[in-house]
């Protein structure tokens, strides 16, 4: 492959430390480059710092640019992609992977348009194809097919879902370059304005470990209530499928599919609900999932760990009052 | 403030979501999906947009055009997004255009086109994301040929003189950015669902105006090269080994799940 190596996106996470995903995104780079003249490049958008340098290059890192944004402009897609134009121009990179983040998402197209390259979005993989290219692998409908592209263009875009592998043992001894990166003038044609924080309370359903979900068979808000009731005795959050936010049910930034979240908790409990493609292709790869449903047939049973066919008026107060009994008896 | 603004909805027709997995068949050999027996419905995504093109219509007045690309677009799919609050419809129906999961890029070149030709707009709306490919590139892709600012995940738009004031949805809040019309805004489900239609506005909307053009009528190429090539298509194993827990009753079933649940470490 005759490439001047890959071009990561780095972002930080809640902590200021890199995110995660960048560090899986290091280690993909490392494993689809390994010729010795290739190199592994990260950029930080304004938010990168020394320290965060460092920890890209004991990652595996061979060149590391901090770009100065002016904090006006620290979110603006113009600016940033101006940067971005700058460096590619500069390093011409094979391969420019971005996470599916917020910001991935929306500066990965921009940036491909710009260059006239090919993208794709939302990969949950990239591994070697035939003959000397590589496959980007994307999930279809819903998750129910999985597409397997090769980009025909150089450079060639991604952005990755998180998960995409482990993050890379550091390596003490691994030396890379950090570049400071001023760049000119950069207009815009839009203006931040603000940015304002919203915090829901409780346990965010991204982050939650225990997610207790209703569908339609919930029957009304009230039974959102004894869920809500449910997941707080578990630990968990609570979500739904796409029919309860639209009949005025629960909230909307509850819902879990296509048309919101997509989560992965360690535990997925499904409470009247079918598991159309829709909810599915939220939630499907989420650790063990717990099927309560009515009806025998419910597709939810064959993509569940664990299933009761049963209605949950019954279920859900029954397997409270036996969880709770165990509980204590394992405490005294 | 009125003033009068042409907006434009962008709505792709899609396999509905809602339907069962098991409808849709996986060809690896054709490298293709087919939907059997599932209706076509518009992209959620879309709906929302069009749910706020029609506020924006409420609070200032304009019009808003339906514009779908495709090839033998359910009319009745169309006629009845339109029934919701839009006033005249713009397809781009050629043979040429195969679902194509790969086509983002040349969808978005098309749509530029169409828009191009029919002259003055205000503001272009899409869904963040089409709920088939989820590839999110076509409403940039748009601005990008059209040369006009695109903001991405919009929930919540205000006018003020020409420019417009967007609220962008982020992990844990929102942004507010500010632009110039023309521009193009991709919406998040946030603005929530598209109204339901009136049986009288249902009727209505067989008799709005429709433009239907093609791809020669755009000047445009079908065989347009595509930057992606799909190699191979799968179906992933989503399936697990389910272990049905029963009872003397759904009370009893309850209890035996916490008692399995407990004993196997998950809760």
């Amino acid at each position: 492959m005759n490439s001047h190596g890959v071009v990561i996106i780095g972002e930080l996470g809640q902590d200021s430390n890199v995110s995660q995903l960048t560090s899986e995104l290091i280690g993909l780079g490392k494993s689809l480059f390994q010729a010795p003249d290739s190199e592994v490049c990260v950029v930080f958008l304004g938010k990168g710092s020394e320290l965060s340098a460092q920890q890209v290059i004991l990652y595996g890192a061979d060149k590391v640019f901090l770009t100065e944004v002016p904090t006006s402009s620290d979110c603006n897609p113009e600016v940033l992609l101006g940067i971005l134009e700058e460096l590619c121009a500069r390093e011409s990179p094979e391969i420019i992977l971005f996470g599916h983040t917020n910001l991935g998402a929306d500066l990965a197209p921009r940036l491909a348009f710009s260059l006239g390259s090919g993208i794709v979005t939302d990969c949950i993989g990239i591994s070697p194809g035939v003959p000397d290219g590589l496959f980007f692998a994307k999930p279809i409908y819903g998750g129910n097919a999985s597409a397997f592209f090769s980009i025909d263009t150089s450079p060639k875009i991604a952005t990755l879902r998180p998960r995409v592998g482990s993050i890379p043992v550091p390596d003490l001894l691994h030396k890379g370059e950090v570049i400071r990166l001023k760049s000119g003038e950069l207009s815009s044609r839009m203006q931040n304005v603000a940015k304002v924080e919203e915090d829901a309370g409780g346990v965010k359903l991204e982050e939650a470990k225990v997610i207790v979900s209703g569908g339609r068979g919930m029957g009304s808000s009230k039974g959102f209530e004894m869920l809500s009731h449910f997941a707080s005795i578990l630990g968990g959050a609570v979500g739904s499928s796409r029919p309860p936010c639209e009949l005025g049910w629960i909230p909307q930034n509850s819902q879990i599919g296509i048309t919101g979240k997509l989560v992965s908790p360690d535990i997925y409990v499904a409470v009247g609900i079918s598991g159309s493609i829709q909810h599915l292709s939220g939630m499907s790869k989420s650790g063990k999932i717990v099927a309560i449903n009515k009806d025998p047939e419910a597709y939810i049973f064959k993509v569940s760990n664990y299933g009761v066919v049963g209605d949950w008026n019954d279920v859900i107060p029954a397997f409270i009052e036996k969880f709770e009994e165990l509980e204590k008896s394992s405490k005294s | 403030m009125t003033r009068n603004l042409n907006i434009v909805v962008c709505m792709k027709q899609v396999p509905d979501p809602e339907a069962p997995p098991s409808a849709f068949l996986v060809d690896s050999q054709s490298l293709s999906v087919s939907a059997s027996g599932v209706p076509p419905v518009i992209s959620a995504y879309d709906e929302n947009a069009l749910e706020l093109a029609i506020r924006l219509k409420e609070k200032g007045g304009g019009k808003i055009t339906i514009l779908s690309v495709g090839k033998n677009m359910s009319r009745a799919v169309i006629f009845k997004a339109v029934a919701s609050g839009a006033d005249d419809i713009l397809l781009v129906d050629d043979p040429a255009l195969e679902r194509n999961v790969a086509s983002g890029s040349a969808t978005a070149k098309i749509i530029a086109a169409a828009i191009h030709k029919r002259g003055h707009f205000d503001l272009i709306m899409t869904g963040r994301q089409a709920s088939d490919t989820n590839a999110g590139i076509v409403g940039i892709g748009i601005a990008h040929y059209l040369g006009i600012p695109c903001i991405t995940l919009a929930r919540h738009v205000q006018f003020e003189e020409g420019d417009i004031t967007v609220e962008r949805v982020l992990p844990s809040g929102y942004e507010v950015l500010k632009t110039a019309m023309p521009a193009l805004l991709t919406i998040s489900y946030q603005v929530g669902a598209l109204r339901y239609p009136t049986l009288i506005s249902v009727r209505a909307s067989k008799d709005k105006p429709m433009t239907v053009m093609n791809l020669t009528d755009l000047g445009l190429d079908s065989k347009k090269a595509c930057p992606l090539t799909m190699h191979r298509l799968e179906v992933p194993d989503q399936k697990r080994s389910v272990m049905m827990i029963g009872g003397k009753d759904s009370r009893d079933a309850g209890a035996k799940l916490a008692i399995q649940l407990r004993q196997d470490k998950i809760l």
